[in-house]
């Protein structure tokens, strides 16, 4: 019998489940585009048969790192820029459990941004969620790395002098195997590419735009949104490398001129890190978690390696 | 007689072989049946740049490098032809001889590779006159002309051993045996061919004056050759260690790599990442769903763990970090042993934090204190560092087989099955209470992802017995005593329920003491023993608890001598302020021996520092040490 048991339950969930009971209220602004994500999780999680504990949300720091106290799952919220490092292992350790990270642009593109290039590269079977606002929010609306040229904030008075870091292609560049772009003023949009990104075997990553109406005074930042799979305007080959580039290059510039282009950008069937490991023999068929509740699991000893000692 | 011990060195260019072919030598002594040690000096290069490997060998226990050595080996630096370099670093050519000479002891032996040396060079270290005035037997052969002529020059190194065994008249037939077990066939036939030639052609051709001869002794029991690196990655294994993340850094580079060698065979992972604080972040990450995890590094890695260091410590996640100590600050020398880092190994992390310090001082106490660092990281819910240097890392000693058979533990301490976790007190919304304030011991028992009824969340900040985010000033005095509650319950179980990790030697009675940590105890133990069988009366310590300290037991310690002398690899004497700290007294009766050069203590300098302590002579020691005055004087 396994010691995971609520891995694999197939019983039909109510979005509820997700909800916590008697526990704190959401400390984010009112008309925060977190809210937005937080919503499209709560229905894409049991749309794709998911329970509250075979999922573990892994969180970094600001505004983005609180999402799994008010989502009721098994969560890990962890230090600034971290939450990669910290939520790749533990899906290594037990990859039944279906592992979700989030954090912000400051935090998933400034200060966890080597992590990002590296989990991408290594293409871990997990979803990444970026909370998108272009600024730093819980340490009040300081230049982040998203932030257009010429941004003013207390820590850019003349304007920011770098150009914003193009997330999307980053994450190709990388090595991710699933890009997409969604924005909290569209819902439906948003549940569909979790849902698919949650579905996706290795790393899906999702730049997900979240207006700040505290911290980036217009709270419609990124309305009208525009949807490229559902526009005729565009037509590109999500499958195909060079087509999802040039679409992202151009999502990517057209954000700064005032279009906010959302949808799904590249899918590649490349194996995941995992799968990949367990073919070379680098990671156990069944998670290693298991094993330490398994009184028949044998424990080889140093002692059988002494020989080549003697 | 009882103290007769060969302390062989063998000196080359890095790349040349020299590791392995002192790896054999050692295994060939220990299998005649005696106790050895090695030590390793090397430099941060890959190919070519002087290193030598010391065998101390004796038919008593041996316990450091020994003071200076008696034979010396020079192979000469093959990789080290580049007129350029000499620029930089001198004639590297030579100094295999000529760095060497000045540790040979009286009478010793000098065998060198005449092929590789001019007779310009020799005559420039003026060795004939100094082999007079020291009554050393030089041997100069040509090692390299008789590899050549066997097929590769790089079999200098087993020609070197055959001319070793000769001069030593010491039986071929375990050098034969191992490298039978090493060496592919191809290489195995000219490898023997020349071990005996080398042999016989100095059996024939020289005669020999010296008095110098191998030891004899003899094993109750079969023995096995490991070092601190092997043994402390063995006890990682027997504790149920199945993850393992690391970047590359000497000298931890050495533990991570065996445990990559090892872990997929065990249906264990190891993860080389981009960082190490994604390091330290995986063992978090692998350990909180439900893996005996481990991480480590060396001093400027280390520095970068000191934030997942202290989410583990919030999130009361066990893990298992080391801390593998080189000659700091920065970069500083990476090959070098030194015992710098500890005040910043305890305090790393912000805020109040609470962590287990282990430093063990032997191979022994590496592998027993590694499991004991398992043990108490899981059932604690802390994390656990063990602390070590390049020294105790690269060196080799021989341990008896036995001491290794024992069962594993893979026990998750103080974590939950699912039929307890239905026990266990719930919120409204099925929510379990993972940080419950009123518990034994500070520990509340935790689960792990995917199990039913356990849902949590685990948060860096601070955080109610639910697990919410909470910034209440009665939650977060009741969370902080509790976790700090912990230390003093490990402390209990260390006393009560274990055998003391401290070593002591000498007797009881004893009025001068010497207080070591870590890796400089095998050479106090050795110097204490010495100044005893000189009439003197003293008593050592060697500490492994770092944290939680063992008030008692050095006090009890400090409290039986008149006057005590704290011996220690740094320039600041981090370990006496460590123990004023925790004790709260005792300035005025302890004194510093300090060596930070990069070489460890030789038991010669400890005997000479408590010369100079004792007699109290303003002489400057002769040696590269330091004396620190007690405070006040």
């Amino acid at each position: 019998m396994s010691a995971f048991n609520a891995i694999g339950d197939d019983r039909e969930i109510d979005r509820n489940e997700f909800t916590p009971g008697l526990e704190p209220q959401p400390t984010w602004c009112p008309g925060c585009g977190d809210f937005g994500v937080l919503k499209a999780l709560k229905q894409a999680l049991p749309e794709v048969g998911l329970t509250p504990e075979e999922v573990l949300t892994v969180t970094g720091i600001g505004c983005s790192g609180k999402l799994n106290s008010y989502l009721d799952t098994y969560g890990f919220h962890t230090i600034h820029g971290r939450s990669l490092p910290v939520a790749r292992a533990a899906k290594l350790a037990n990859d039944g459990l279906e592992v979700i990270a989030a954090g912000g642009d400051g935090d998933g593109y400034g200060i966890g941004g080597n992590h990002f290039m590296h989990t991408a590269r290594e293409n871990h079977d997990m979803t990444y969620i970026v909370f998108n606002n272009e600024v730093f929010g819980l340490t009040k609306g300081q230049t982040s790395p998203t932030s257009p040229k010429g941004h003013t904030s207390k820590t850019t008075p003349h304007g920011n002098a770098k150009s914003p870091i193009r997330p999307l292609s980053l994450a190709l560049t990388s090595g991710a195997t699933y890009i997409a772009r969604t924005a909290a003023v569209n819902p439906n949009q948003a549940k569909e590419i979790i849902k698919e990104a949650i579905e996706h075997d290795g790393f899906a990553h999702i730049d997900f735009l979240t207006q700040c109406p505290t911290w980036n005074k217009d709270a419609r930042q990124y309305v009208p949104y525009v949807d490229v799979q559902e526009s005729d305007d565009y037509d590109f080959d999500v499958h195909d490398r060079q087509e999802a580039q040039e679409m992202m290059f151009e999502t990517e510039n057209a954000l700064y001129e005032g279009t906010v282009l959302t949808g799904r950008y590249f899918v590649d069937e490349r194996p995941s890190y995992q799968q990949q490991k367990k073919e070379l023999g680098e990671m156990p068929e069944e998670p290693l978690a298991e094993r330490y509740f398994d009184e028949d699991a044998e424990w080889e000893r140093s002692y059988d390696l002494l020989e080549r000692h003697k | 007689m009882s103290d007769h011990e060969l302390i062989w060195r063998v000196a080359g260019g890095s790349g040349d072989g020299i590791d392995s072919t002192s790896q054999n030598f050692a295994k060939a002594l220990m299998r005649s049946g005696l106790d050895v040690f090695t030590h390793r000096h090397y430099p941060s290069r890959i190919r070519g740049g002087h290193t030598y490997v010391e065998i101390r060998a004796a038919g008593h226990d041996v316990q450091s490098r020994g003071d200076g050595y008696n034979f010396l080996l020079a192979l000469g630096d093959s990789f080290a032809r580049n007129p350029q370099e000499e620029a930089y670093y001198g004639n590297e050519e030579l100094k295999p001889l000529s760095e060497n000479l000045d540790e040979l002891r009286e009478g010793g032996i000098i065998v060198y590779d005449s092929g590789l040396l001019s007779e310009d060079d020799i005559a420039e270290l003026n060795l004939e006159e100094r082999a007079e005035e020291n009554d050393w037997h030089v041997f100069p052969i040509d090692l390299r002309a008789m590899a050549k002529e066997h097929g590769r020059e790089v079999m200098r190194n087993t020609a070197g051993v055959g001319v070793t065994a000769a001069l030593l008249e010491m039986d071929l037939s375990h050098i034969e045996d191992l490298m039978t077990d090493a060496m592919p066939e191809k290489i195995l036939e000219p490898n023997l061919e020349i071990l005996h030639d080398a042999y016989e052609m100095v059996q024939e051709d020289y005669e020999f004056e010296h008095d110098l001869r191998i030891p004899t002794g003899d094993h109750d029991e079969e023995q096995a050759l490991l070092s601190g690196s092997n043994a402390i990655a063995y006890g990682a294994l027997d504790s149920g260690c199945r993850f393992i993340a690391g970047y590359p850094m000497t000298p931890w580079t050495d533990v991570f790599t065996i445990m990559s060698q090892h872990l997929p065979d065990m249906g264990g992972i190891s993860e080389q990442v981009e960082d190490e604080i994604a390091a330290a972040a995986l063992a978090v990450g692998a350990s909180h769903a439900g893996a005996k995890a481990m991480s480590g590094s060396s001093g400027g890695g280390f520095a970068l763990m000191s934030e997942p260091l202290g989410l583990a410590e919030m999130t009361e996640t066990p893990i298992v970090l080391l801390e593998s100590m080189r000659a700091g600050p920065s970069t500083g020398m990476p090959t070098k042993p030194e015992q710098g880092d500890l005040e910043f190994t305890l305090y790393t992390s912000q805020g109040d934090s609470a962590r287990v310090v282990f430093a063990p001082g032997t191979i022994a106490e590496a592998y027993e204190q590694t499991r004991l660092a398992f043990h108490i990281a899981y059932e604690y819910q802390i994390p656990t560092i063990i602390m070590y240097d390049q020294k105790l890392s690269g060196e080799n000693s021989n341990i008896p087989v036995s001491f290794l058979d024992r069962e594993p533990d893979p026990s998750l301490g103080s974590t939950l099955t699912e039929a307890e976790l239905a026990e266990m007190p719930h919120d409204a919304s099925g929510k379990f209470h993972r940080f419950q304030h009123d518990v034994e011991n500070g520990v509340s028992p935790r689960s792990l992802p995917g199990q039913k009824d356990g849902r949590f969340l685990a948060t860096g900040n601070e955080h109610t017995p639910e697990g919410h985010i909470s910034e209440d000033a009665d939650n977060r005095v009741a969370q902080m005593d509790r976790r700090i509650e912990k230390l003093d319950a490990i402390r209990r179980e260390l006393d009560e329920e274990h055998e003391s990790n401290q070593t002591y030697v000498g007797d009881e009675s004893a009025d001068f003491g010497i207080i070591t940590w870590g890796s400089a105890q095998g050479a106090v133990v050795e110097a204490t023993e010495r100044l005893n069988d000189q009439g003197h009366s003293v008593k050592a310590v060697g500490v492994s608890d770092m944290m939680p300290f063992p008030e008692a037991e050095l006090t009890e310690f400090i409290e039986s001598v008149d006057q005590a002398m704290v011996v220690e690899m740094n320039a600041t004497a981090q370990f006496r302020g460590l123990i004023q700290k925790e004790l709260g007294r005792y300035g005025e009766k302890l004194t510093s021996l300090l060596k930070y050069n990069g070489n460890p203590f030789e038991p010669a300098e400890i005997v000479e520092g408590y010369e100079l302590n004792v007699e109290g002579s303003d002489a400057e020691p002769t040696a590269q040490v330091r004396i620190e005055p007690a405070a006040g004087d």
